[in-house]
This record gives structure tokens, sequence and C-alpha cells, in this order.
């Protein structure tokens, strides 16, 4: 029996009450105190300094950690030195063996790490259950088995090891952030050095009892905490060869300019300012949920979010009615609820950066419309945003906000689209939605961007080369162009 | 007597005076524009509206472009040979560069075949990585082997599908300025190529600090120069392209572009 427009219109105001489903946390045992992984054991730090990390959606104190100082990083760089002589002689299928090893335990262990990675960070159970973790452990097994490959990947050179790495991780994919650093580091035959973000430090702790576990050669991999000077000290080592920092634009401006003259090799992977771009003949119910991923995935905080939403005229005023309406259905609150689609924002500095963007978008003019939504006392939250009359010279069209926020700009012809599309400093990614393929290939092709999603958004997979055009930095992370930063080519 | 050649930049397809009107003598006899940030400027601006329509021509037909210069260049050997000095050596650098062109201008059509990837990505999604031309491109040309260490960078940026601005070597800028004529013969669009002589400490700061400029390459720097460079290539997140002045090969097209990846949907 067909189901009329009257009985749809009905369905669409019903509310949908959902009885909590927090993911238990009993079996989950954070250490109130953690140290350095350095040389394959756990160290205290020598400055004895220590910070806490606290669980952003309580503000409670989840455990402290060491803040490594620059003696503990020549102390890890020189570990990871000592272990390089011999990890990059170890036979590749060898190592091979090491990251099969590690990628299975993160399977194994996938619970925990999703538990500690929602606990620390804030992002939903759902994200951090069915999109880190398993991404983390898919990136392990796809780099394992290119380490006895690699003279297949670069015909007529020698590939070779470069030393050590040092790498620089942000807070929003903690761990999947480490495995794209750590799997074609080691791969390669390359050891590192890590320091995974000040306030999502532990799925990086869990990460080096893995590699305990799996009996990972001392020194390969080690893991530093500590806040921005700590990495600052890591890229810096003379002894480091390469760098990778994924982070913001402007840190990654500060990177470039201090390693100038060293000859260390560099990868940056930084911010965006991704156009999302509808056309009118795309599918409407299925751009708004794109829509809705693009930007309101992990509350934003995605260097590759679709926040400038270009939709062309003729289709505005209804895409928006649907995406407003979708907005009003998404659950924000507890991230250990397997419903909740919107988390807490990762700290309260990133929560009053993205208040005082927002604050600026209403200055400047634009209309800012937010759904009823009731935010918990305590915990750092923001509802779900969306900015219309926006002109491109708003802030808030032009700077990463990295929150829950979008801007919907109009276009009306695929050459307008595409012109304020690539009117940006940015170059990380971009979606289109159409029916039409040629439309999408024709659009791929004229889009600055390094990345395009077309019918889709926010899609990540470790075959697939991930990074930036212009200032969204450059190099590759994924696929076989994700081993290049790695060797030498000899 | 002689009709002497009175030696001009090579800006936006045309042969021209420094804006500044200031010339130097490299070599103690011809006098060589000595250009300007202003000259730079200029460069950049033409390089930067010739770069989608040169990016958009058929692969085939850059290589044939970049064919036809090395006829071109084969074809004026006479006259490079002694702008080069003479001899073996400057026979070497001669035959080298044609060789590097002809090289190149068979890559044109083959890059993507061999950098580009079809990714098997989980999920119902065609998922490719295409390589695309960076945009605008700075190089240096080293100050010796002047022809050859600028040709050795110009043909992988053009096969790319990049547009350039050279900096001649600044003590024996000739070849290079001359070689402005072979690419000004060769179909090379206006603005595509432009070579600009001067002082290099007066106009390295602005081409590394340029905000519209998208890479640099410096194999034709000194250690100072590359550390300047890099710290002023940050301002906009410039790629700095270190390969060493050997290097041919495929990897060095590729340090001039961008890879793009493509999710295309799969579905009726």
């Amino acid at each position: 029996m067909a189901i009329t427009k009257k009985q749809t219109a009905e369905l669409a105001k019903q509310v949908f009450e959902y009885a909590p489903a927090p993911e238990a946390i009993d079996h989950i045992k954070i250490q109130p105190r953690y140290g350095l992984f350095i040389g394959g054991r756990m160290v205290d730090a020598h400055g004895k300094k220590r910070f806490p990390t606290i669980n952003p959606a309580t503000e409670k104190t989840l455990s402290e950690v060491a803040e490594a100082d620059g003696v503990d990083v020549d102390r890890a760089v020189k570990a990871a030195g000592k272990a390089f002589d011999s990890w990059s002689h170890l036979s590749a299928s060898r190592r091979a063996r090491y990251l099969f090893r590690i990628s299975r335990l993160i399977q194994e262990r996938s619970r925990e790490l999703a538990v500690v990675e929602t606990m620390d960070g804030g992002k939903p159970i759902k994200e951090s259950r069915d999109v880190d973790i398993p991404l983390s452990a898919a990136h392990f097994f796809y780099y394992a088995g290119w380490a006895d490959k690699l003279e297949w990947a670069f015909p007529n050179r020698k590939p070779r090891p470069i030393g050590v790495a040092g790498q620089v991780i942000p807070w929003n994919f903690p761990l999947l952030m480490l495995a794209w650093k750590i799997a074609p580091a080691l791969a390669a035959g390359n050891t590192v050095v890590l320091k995974p973000a000040e306030t999502t430090p532990l799925s990086a702790m869990v990460f080096a009892e893995i590699c305990m576990q799996a009996e990972l050669p001392p020194g390969v991999v080690n893991i530093v905490t500590g806040a921005g000077n700590t990495g600052f000290l890591v890229v810096s080592h003379p002894h480091v060869k390469k760098v990778a920092f994924t982070g913001s634009t402007e840190v990654g401006k500060l990177i470039q300019r201090a390693i100038a003259g060293t000859g260390k090799r560099l990868t940056l992977e930084l911010g965006g300012k991704a156009a999302n771009i509808v056309f009118e003949d795309a599918p409407l119910d299925q751009a708004v949920e794109g829509i809705v991923n693009g930007i309101y995935f992990n509350q934003g905080h995605v260097c590759c979010a679709g926040s400038r939403l270009l939709v062309q005229e003729s289709i505005a005023e209804p895409l928006l009615e649907k995406l407003k309406r979708r907005l009003s259905t998404l659950r924000l609150g507890d991230p250990l609820d397997k419903n909740t689609d919107i988390g807490a924002i990762n700290s309260r500095a990133q929560l009053e950066k993205i208040q005082g963007l927002v604050e600026s978008g209403v200055e400047e003019g634009a209309e800012l419309y937010q759904p009823e939504c009731v935010l918990p006392e305590r915990g750092f939250w923001f509802p779900p945003s969306l900015f219309t009359n926006v002109s491109q010279s708003y802030r808030i069209a032009r700077e990463e906000i990295f929150g829950p926020v979008l801007s919907v700009l109009t276009f009306r012809t695929p050459n307008e689209a595409v012109e304020k599309a690539n009117n940006t400093p940015y170059g990380l990614s971009a979606g289109v939605w159409t029916d039409k393929g040629s439309r999408i290939l024709w659009m791929a092709e004229r889009l600055r961007a390094g990345v395009v999603w077309a019918n889709t958004f926010n899609r990540f997979d470790p075959t697939s080369p991930f990074g930036g055009y212009k200032e969204s930095g450059f190099g590759r992370e994924g696929g076989v162009h994700g081993l290049l930063p790695y060797v030498e080519l000899t | 007597m002689d009709v002497r050649k009175t030696y001009k930049l090579f800006l936006n397809g045309e042969f021209v005076r420094s804006e500044s009107g200031r010339a130097y003598r490299p070599d103690g006899s011809v006098n060589v524009p000595r250009g300007s940030r202003k000259d730079l400027r200029d460069a950049v601006r033409a390089a930067r509206t010739a770069f989608p329509g040169w990016a958009a021509r058929t692969a085939m037909n850059r290589g044939q472009i970049l064919y036809r210069a090395a006829e071109m260049l084969d074809g004026r050997a006479a006259q490079f040979l002694e702008l080069l000095g003479g001899g073996v050596r400057a026979r070497r650098e001669l035959d080298q560069s044609v060789e590097a062109l002809v090289w190149y201008a068979g890559w044109t059509d083959k890059l993507p075949q061999i950098t580009g990837t079809v990714n098997p990505v989980a999920g119902p999604y065609f998922n490719f990585t295409i390589p695309e031309p960076t945009g605008v491109v700075a190089i240096v040309a080293p100050e010796e082997s002047p022809l050859l260490g600028l040709v050795r960078r110009l043909a992988p940026a053009l096969c790319g599908g990049n547009v350039v601005i050279a900096l001649a070597a600044e003590s024996s800028p000739l070849a290079a300025l001359t070689l402005a004529e072979v690419l000004a013969t060769s179909d090379v669009p206006a603005g595509v190529v432009n070579i600009i002589s001067g002082q290099r400490k007066e106009l390295l700061p602005t081409l590394a600090s340029h905000m519209d400029v998208n890479a640099i390459d410096v194999a034709g720097c000194n250690g100072n120069e590359v550390k300047a460079i890099e710290e002023s290539a940050a301002g906009n997140i410039k790629r700095v392209i270190k390969l060493t002045q050997r290097e041919q090969s495929p990897h060095l097209i590729a340090a001039f572009m961008e890879m793009k990846t493509v999710w295309h949907p799969i579905g009726v």
C-alpha cells in the first residue's frame, strides 16, 4: 500500500525517543599515569613534568601524562637511531610480519581502543568504533604488504629507508593519524619518534602496549607525549631525517620555516576549507546525508570537512529546508552513547575558537541557524550550526573553523561553482553531488584539491592517497604514493 | 661589421628590456638586462594567466612542442656551442640538453600511466589517482652548465603542464636568454616560459616569497640560498624541489605535480 504524502509528512514530524545506550567502560583500564615509550619500554620522563588529559565530555581527568623535554626527545631519537641500523637491515618479509601483527592486535583490541579514543577525544563511539579503529588496522595491514614489495613500487630505482622519522599528529583522529604516520614509515624500513596531540595521548599509549605485545624490536617506535614545544623538539632534532606533520596550516608554516636548510625531508598535511558542491540534478536526500557527514562528522574536527556548501540556486530552498530538518534530528550528547551523532568538542580552547568564528559570522551579517538542542552542563559542546547569507569574504567562508559549522553559498553555473570552490588558499578536498557522471569528471578535473569525492564525502581507504594542494600541504598519505615520502631513491 | 644582438628578458612571449632599465655585464662586454622584482611580478602574472591553457593542452601536443624545442635547439647548435665556450664540454652540454628535451617530450603522454593509480577501495567507488601540474614553478638555473642545468628542470616542469619563471645563471646568462629564442619558435604559448636575468641576491627572495608561485626548484642553488628560500617558501607552503641536478626521471616530473584522487560513485 502506497504511503500518502500526508502520512509521510506526519512521519517526518514524529519524534523518536532513544533510550540511553552507553558503551560499557568497566573493562577499560586507563592507568592513572603514563610515562614515555622509548627504546621498547615505558620510561619516566626526565623532567618529571606531567599534564592531565581530560574527557572533554565530562571535564574529568582520565590520566596524567608525561611531558617530554629536550633530554627525553633526544633519548627517543637516539633509541630510534640505534634501532634503525637493525630494522633497516631486517629482511623485508620480517618487517612485514611485524606490521601484520600490529594490524591484528589493533583488531583484537578494537573495542578497548574505540572506547579510549572516544573518552579521550570526545568523538561519538559509533565513529571511533566504525571508522577510526577499523581504518587504523586496515592501514597497517595495507602497508605491511608493501614492506617486502618496495622494488615493485619504484621500478628502475633502489628504494632505501631515510632514517629516523619525526612525526607530529593532531587530536581529531588520534589513532588513525598515528597509523597513517607509522605504518608507511616502518614498512619502508625507517624508525620513528611520534608525538601525539596533547589532548589525545591515550590511544597512542595503548598503541605502545601493542608494540610491546607485538614484540616489535625496541626503539623502532618511540612515543613522546607533550605539547607544541615537545613537537618542535622532535621535528628540529638534528638526527631526525624526515619530518611528517598533520595539523594546522599555521603550525605547518612554522615547521617548514624551522627546518629550512637542514636537508630534512618534509611532508605536511594541513588545513582545509573544502567546498561541497550540490547540483540541481543531485538526489537531494542522499546529498543531505552527505552534507551532514561532510561537516558534522567528528564535530567538524576534520581537515577535509565540507565546510563550504555550494548549492545551485534553483534547489537552494528545498535543499536547505531538508538540511535544517535533518539537523534537528541529530543527537548531541554523551559520546559513549551508541546513538550519539555529535559528541563533545575536543577542548575548551577549540570550543572558544569555534565560538569566536561563529560570532564573527553573525557580526559580518550572515544568518545563523541552529536546531533546538540541549547542551549537557559539563563538558565542551557546540550545536550543529549552519550559516546562510554568507559572502565569500566573510571569515566563516575563508578560515578553517574546525567545528560543526557550515557556511552555505549559492551558484548558478558549473563554472561559477568551480570559481568559488577554488577561491581559497587551501586545496585539500572537495565534494560534488550530481547524477551526471560526465559532470563529476568535468568538475573533478577543475577543482584544485587533492581529494574529490563525488556523491559521497569524508571517505577514506588505506589504498587511496590523501593530501593537499596549495596551502593544505604537500605529500600524500595512503596508497603507493604514501611510500614515497619515506624512501630515498638511488 | 657585425649586427650585434641586444639581449632581452623573455616575458609573456615577448623579448623585453627590464622595466627598471638596468643592465649588467657578466662577462665584462655584453650588456644583459638586470631584471627587477617588478619584472618577476609581471612574469608571475603572465605565467598564471597562461597556466590553464597550457595545462589543458593534450599530452601529445605538449610532447610535440617539447620535441620542437629540441629540434630548434639542435638547429642552433653552432650558436649555442659558441655561447657555451666551445670545445668538448660545450658539445656535451648541448647534446645532453637536446637529449633531455627529447626524453621529456616522450613522457608527456606516459606520465599518468606510470605515476597514476587505480585504488581498490572498500566500497562502491571507482577510485583513481592522477598527476596534475602544480601551477607556477620557479626554476633557478645553476651557474655551472647554465644551459643543461636549466633545461634539465625546465623540460620536466613543462612536461607535466606547469608554467615556469626561470632565473638565468647570473654569471653566464646568455645561453638561457638565447634558449628563449628556441622556445619562442617552438609554439610554446606566451607566458608558459618566462626567462629573467639579473642578480640572484636581488631576485631570489622575491621568487621564494611570492604568494602566487606554487613551487620552486633549488637544484641550482647553494646551501645558504636553499635555507633562505625554504624559509620564505613557508609563507604559502611552496613545494621546494631539491632532487639532485642529475635526476632525470618520472619522479622529477612528478615532483612538479600534485596527485589528485577522485572517488567516482558506482551504481545504477
